[in-house]
């Protein structure tokens, strides 16, 4: 009995011993939180894009830090649910973080912009593209180009790069997504001087297009916009080359993936498509060489757009604090405000509305491969 | 022109639904059973011919007969199910039969996700062919393929239903289940019969299907084999002749909504008219209304 009391007392003892040591090791990091789906059913999205941000820190800190200090990287998994989310970030302002990385997908991501937007806490999301998020409270900045941003990018390309006169648009009308692209597209075709000959719609979970891609074909337009994710845009493409449209096809950054969705032998469809996307790979810029090195000799794997946006968001809040030059959350977020920044997605700084202002990648589709195109640098 | 192609549009859609619904209306007309896993037979077909394709490039085959396994397996998997699932129930209320029929469908969806991810796989084109174009009509040859394959499947087997002697024990099991067996048909192996050429029309549907849209996916019978049973009910279930017109109409209402109308309305333009066939004739276009005796 004695003998137990005593070790309990002694475990005790180092208990608190431990415990003490972490709160004076606290006042010598910089804690910053992260949030991303780690698990479930948006994961691949989730784990590829932390990584990101994880090397990102990593560097950093082998750098000697920010403000003297090394920066202690906190990443919560919230499942890729809103209630999750918000609930993580709870545990993140009790850890003391002075900014966020995070959240992913939009859904989330908006709920924790609407939370943080209280705390005025300094948040950039790398890749939630719902327009409507960095409205949530001016702490809130975003990464990744907008939807309707990525519309008037294609406008643009299809008048100055591939010198079209007339555009046709095949819109599904039940996406956030899509619907915004189709709009913003229109609106700057308009201003750009290019005619839309034909717009139709079509729902989600459709698989046959042939109707509304005969009644294009009849108006026979220089390119063809498909503001579609991958999947359908396979469909899409396919079939209006059956009905016999000769278009380019022209599509943003969800199509990244689409040939992985086409047998080899339907590739003739989308060869000398172009797309919009937040970098490519094969672009010799250095900046996007060594961070793609640096990613594999980590990851043993190609990165992803979403590691890219990931990695940039963390040395933008690194580079907002050392420019506020102290963590008070309202001097990093005024110092963010301001910020002029190069990353591996190109160079930023953002609007009012704490969009990012920034350049575009394109891509060109060669048989079944991404080719760097060029990059569109915004007016 | 452009009507005209929209109509051609139609019937290729038309044509697919035309072929599952065959068997659809084969099955209820002779077991008196409606086959819900009808439309996943369609989605085994595509894996069959999926994963044959490796194998038949490697011998220099044509993608398109890859239909020749797919129908191998289809048969075999339908012979299988309705001696598995059906027969025992032969004599069972008609509601055990229906759960029977979803159970199986639920079966073979789950098994192909567990077995092959819900992942959508991208299938080779089938038909490599130049499209055809005459009169500046641009047509692609996969649409005409479809088209007439399905006429003549039809008319096939409706010549095979009125002149040879299992067709005729078909038609008299239909008629009256207990009186054929009294005159010496052997009902158990007609209706197995009915399964296999049912099952056996669908894989056809489904390399014609993976033509049109070359992805294959674990879901992908459910929504068709709903709209195959919707032609089947429209031209009169039981009837063949009714099956091949409804999935006919269905295809071109499809397309015609979706052209000039909406594409959001297509899908609640098909169920509408299920739901006027039944209120208006619930035996179909070509269906009669025969009372039963009491």
């Amino acid at each position: 009995m004695k003998k137990n009391t005593i070790t309990l007392l002694g475990l005790s003892l180092l208990m608190v011993a431990c415990g003490g040591k972490q709160e004076a090791k606290e006042a010598e990091v910089i804690k910053i939180g992260g949030l991303g789906p780690l698990t479930g059913p948006v994961a691949v999205y989730g784990v590829s894009a932390t990584n990101g941000a994880k090397l990102a820190f990593e560097e950093i800190n082998k750098a000697g830090g920010v403000l003297g200090k090394k920066i202690e990287f906190i990443l919560l998994d919230e499942k890729g649910d809103s209630t999750e989310a918000v609930t993580a970030y709870n545990r993140l302002i009790d850890e003391g973080i002075v900014a966020l990385v995070g959240d992913i997908t939009s859904k989330p991501t908006l709920a924790v912009a609407e939370i943080a937007a209280q705390d005025n806490m300094p948040m950039v999301t790398p890749t939630g593209t719902q327009f409507n998020i960095t409205e949530a409270g001016p702490n809130v900045f975003r990464v990744c180009f907008t939807d309707p941003y990525q519309g008037v990018i294609l406008a643009n390309l299809a008048k100055n790069n591939l010198n079209a006169k007339t555009a046709a648009i095949m819109v599904n009308t039940s996406s956030d997504y899509s619907d915004g692209i189709a709009q913003s597209f229109a609106e700057e075709a308009k201003k750009v001087g290019l005619k839309i000959v034909a717009q139709e719609g079509y729902a989600e979970g459709d698989k046959d297009f042939r109707a509304q891609l005969t009644k294009i074909a009849a108006t026979n337009p220089d390119v063809l916009l498909v503001p579609e994710y991958y999947e359908q845009t396979a469909l899409i493409t396919t079939q209006a080359r059956e009905v016999g449209i000769k278009a380019k096809f022209i599509g943003p950054d969800g199509w990244d993936g689409v040939a992985k969705a086409l047998d080899a032998s339907a590739y003739p469809a989308i060869e000398n498509s172009y797309f919009t996307n937040h970098y490519s790979l094969e672009d010799t810029n250095e900046k996007i060489q060594n961070f793609a090195s640096a990613y594999r000799a980590k990851y043993n794997e190609d990165p992803s757009a979403f590691s890219a946006l990931s990695y940039d968001a963390a040395y933008l809040v690194k580079e907002a604090i050392e420019k506020a030059g102290n963590t008070d959350k309202d001097a990093i977020v005024k110092a963010m405000k301001e910020i002029d920044f190069t990353g591996v997605t190109g160079h930023l700084n953002f609007d009012e509305k704490n969009n990012p202002v920034k350049a575009v990648t394109i891509l060109r589709i060669e048989n079944g491969n991404y080719r760097f195109d060029s990059v569109i640098q915004p007016k | 022109m452009e009507f005209l192609l929209q109509i051609i549009n139609g019937l290729q859609i038309g044509s697919i639904y035309a072929l599952v619904s065959l068997g659809y209306t084969m099955v209820y007309g002779i077991a008196q059973l409606i086959n819900f896993a009808h439309g996943d037979i369609i989605m085994v077909g595509a894996y069959i011919s999926l994963f044959s394709i490796p194998v038949f490039s490697r011998m220099g085959l044509p993608v398109w007969l890859t239909i020749a396994p797919a129908i191998v397996i289809c048969v075999l998997l339908g012979m299988l199910t309705e001696r598995v699932a059906y027969r025992p129930l032969r004599n069972s209320p008609r509601i055990s039969n229906l759960i029977t029929a979803i159970g199986v469908s639920l079966l073979l969806e789950n098994l192909f996700m567990k077995l092959f991810t819900p992942n959508t796989r991208a299938f080779p084109k089938v038909f490599n062919q130049a499209p055809l174009s005459f009169g500046g009509l641009h047509l692609n040859y996969g649409t005409i393929v479809t088209i007439f394959l399905t006429i003549i499947l039809s008319v096939g087997l409706q010549y095979f239903m009125k002149k040879t002697k299992y067709g005729k024990a078909m038609m008299a099991t239909s008629e009256d289940y207990g009186a054929a067996k009294l005159v010496g048909i052997n009902v158990d192996n007609t209706i197995q019969l009915t399964f296999a050429i049912g099952s056996g029309l669908a894989a056809i549907a489904s390399v014609l299907y993976v033509s049109a849209y070359p992805q294959v996916q674990p879901l992908m019978g459910s929504m068709l084999g709903i709209k195959a049973f919707i032609a089947a009910v429209l031209g009169g279930i039981g009837i063949l002749p009714g099956a091949v017109l409804g999935g006919f109409i269905l295809g071109i209402v499809e397309s015609l909504t979706r052209a000039y109308l909406s594409s959001q309305l297509a899908d609640a333009f098909v169920f509408a008219i299920l739901i006027i066939v039944l209120l208006v004739k619930p035996t179909g276009i070509l269906g009669k209304n025969i009372r039963e005796k009491v």
